[in-house]
């Protein structure tokens, strides 16, 4: 994109950039409407029981969850009752990691002995596979919505810890230095120079984070003993063999991951500004 | 500080956590049969790595492991190469990528078993789903990002469009595609334990950890499971750091800690 970009530019000015930004958003838009369009034409062709159109399956998702009434904003029960604690559970798990990765991340951080002391636990810590701890957290709490955002907290809290973490240590030597002749106080050094400067790496642990988290509120409500949610939804259309239910399932997953990884994205660009990759 | 105090520091934590754990079930604030004691889970974990049924277990899961970061490898570095030269095509299948890449995979786990049940192949299937994705996206990365002087030289001299892909661009891309592969590394991890966490019989890693916690008392097997899957991501992550600084000593991660090093005097 940006190659295009600099290239129209040279070529002769903004309109030029315009037109090429909008040809590409076109193309994007054209592909993806032929490739839908070339599924459901195979997929009607096919009659397979396995890949249904995607026609039926945006009816079938429609008739399940967004044709209630008004006064639910046109949610329907079975909506309510699934999508709703699917993201309550997540966000509750995801605020907790993100709360506690964040201070645990900056009290490690700060120096550089408790950061070596921390790192190999918290190395291993991450290196396990976050599906394999689900089971123990079923075993202490139980089925429901306790273990579930126990497992999704857990999971989750890594990546931001130690990337706060890496962050929080990395701080300018000589920014610090300043701090001290400035003689900030701790609140104030947190407030002005640990946390800004940790703020692009944390923001790159919270996405992994928030990736985390929905793999582990899908993860844990696979498992057989859950009640409701989106994973449950899924199981159930599994074991009825209803295939339109689990595609209408992963199409929703799908455009939440998409909301939920651009809505942080936004967050992102807001806190931090432009022209600071990471 | 020096490298020898860190590790100590590091070893001390270590033994501190440790301690914590032990100190904690025995001293019986957290039910035993909850948090059995670490001393024992270690025991457990060192006891496993002699039961041979256990060892095929953590052999199937790392043959689905290594089969699907590979087929993931073979579709997402060509397609990445592809994507990342040629705008065209790139700006084509965007949108469907990033349609389907924020979809969890794990979701996809009801799917596939339907349609391929529940053995080698759905995992297979599942890891390399999950995994062409960092691969992939770090290519097309690391492709913007090869040294433009290096290709319009070569293209001065006359080499064609695959040449300067082979000679100037590949080399330049390895490094990014080998940090896109630890990464998928882990992922697929994740995937192999929770396919067969979900599945439930058969032979692997996550099997034995789901039969375990279903029987009565079972956490210690279920942890020396965790145990065991910790350390097989942790020698995982090792080998592939290691390798990537042996074959990539100029990435820039590496140069890096080479400046903080000077930095330090040391």
């Amino acid at each position: 994109m940006s190659r295009d970009g600099a290239v129209a530019v040279r070529g002769g000015g903004v309109r030029q950039v315009g037109r090429v930004a909008v040809g590409g958003v076109l193309l994007r838009w054209v592909v993806l409407a032929v490739a839908v369009g070339c599924w459901e034409v195979a997929a009607r062709a096919h009659d397979s029981v396995y890949f249904p159109p995607p026609g039926r399956i945006a009816d079938h998702a429609y008739e399940l969850w967004f044709s209630g009434p008004v006064r639910q904003v046109f949610l329907t029960d079975a909506a309510v009752d699934n999508i709703g604690p699917s993201l309550g559970r997540m966000a509750a798990g995801f605020v907790i990691a993100a709360v506690a990765g964040i201070a645990l991340g900056v009290a490690v951080g700060r120096s550089r002995r408790t950061y070596a002391l921390c790192n190999p636990v918290l190395q291993f810590a991450r290196a396990v596979p976050p599906p394999a701890l689900v089971p123990v957290f079923v075993v202490v709490l139980d089925f429901g919505t306790q273990m579930q955002v126990a497992s999704i907290a857990f999971s989750a809290l890594w990546p931001v810890l130690i990337n706060t973490a890496e962050g929080a240590r990395n701080t300018d030597p000589l920014r610090l230095d300043v701090a001290a002749v400035l003689r900030l106080n701790a609140v104030e050094r947190l407030r002005f120079l640990l946390l800004p400067s940790a703020l692009p790496r944390i923001f790159a642990g919270l996405r992994l984070s928030l990736s985390l988290s929905l793999i582990l509120m899908v993860f844990s409500e696979l498992l057989p003993g859950t009640a409701n949610g989106i994973g449950f939804t899924l199981t159930d259309a599994q074991s009825r063999s209803d295939l339109l239910t689990v595609w209408a399932a992963l199409v929703l997953l799908g455009a939440l991951g998409y909301l939920l990884n651009t809505g942080l994205l936004a967050v992102e660009k807001r806190l931090i500004g432009k022209g600071r990759p990471i | 500080m020096k490298r020898r105090q860190e590790l100590g520091l590091g070893l001390l934590g270590v033994l501190l956590a440790f301690g914590v754990c032990e100190a904690v079930s025995r001293a019986g604030i957290v039910r035993r049969s909850y948090l059995p004691p670490a001393s024992e889970v270690l025991s457990r974990a060192l006891e496993l790595a002699g039961d041979s049924v256990f060892l095929d277990g953590i052999g199937a899961t790392l043959r689905a492991w290594v089969l699907g970061l590979g087929l993931a490898c073979a579709i997402a570095v060509p397609l990445g190469l592809l994507l990342g030269s040629v705008p065209l095509v790139d700006a084509a299948v965007r949108a469907i990528v990033e349609f389907l890449r924020p979809l969890p995979s794990v979701a996809l786990i009801p799917l596939v078993s339907l349609l391929l049940g529940s053995g080698t192949e759905t995992k297979v299937a599942l890891i390399t789903y999950a995994c062409v994705w960092p691969i992939l996206f770090n290519t097309i990365y690391g492709l913007g990002e090869t040294d433009p002087l290096a290709k319009d030289t070569l293209r001065a001299f006359g080499f064609g469009r695959l040449a300067v892909l082979l000679r100037v661009e590949l080399p330049g891309t390895a490094p990014f595609i080998a940090a896109g592969i630890r990464i998928s590394a882990a992922v697929a991890l994740i995937l192999a334990v929770a396919t067969e966490i979900l599945a439930g019989f058969g032979e692997g890693l996550g099997i034995f950890i789901a039969q375990a916690s279903l029987s009565t008392d079972g956490t210690r097997d279920v942890l020396a499971g965790v145990v065991w899957a910790g350390a097989l991501g942790l020698v995982i992550n090792g080998v592939l750091v290691w390798g990537e600084r042996r074959l990539f000593p100029w990435t820039p991660e590496q140069r890096e800690r080479a400046a903080a090093y000077r930095g330090r005097g040391v």
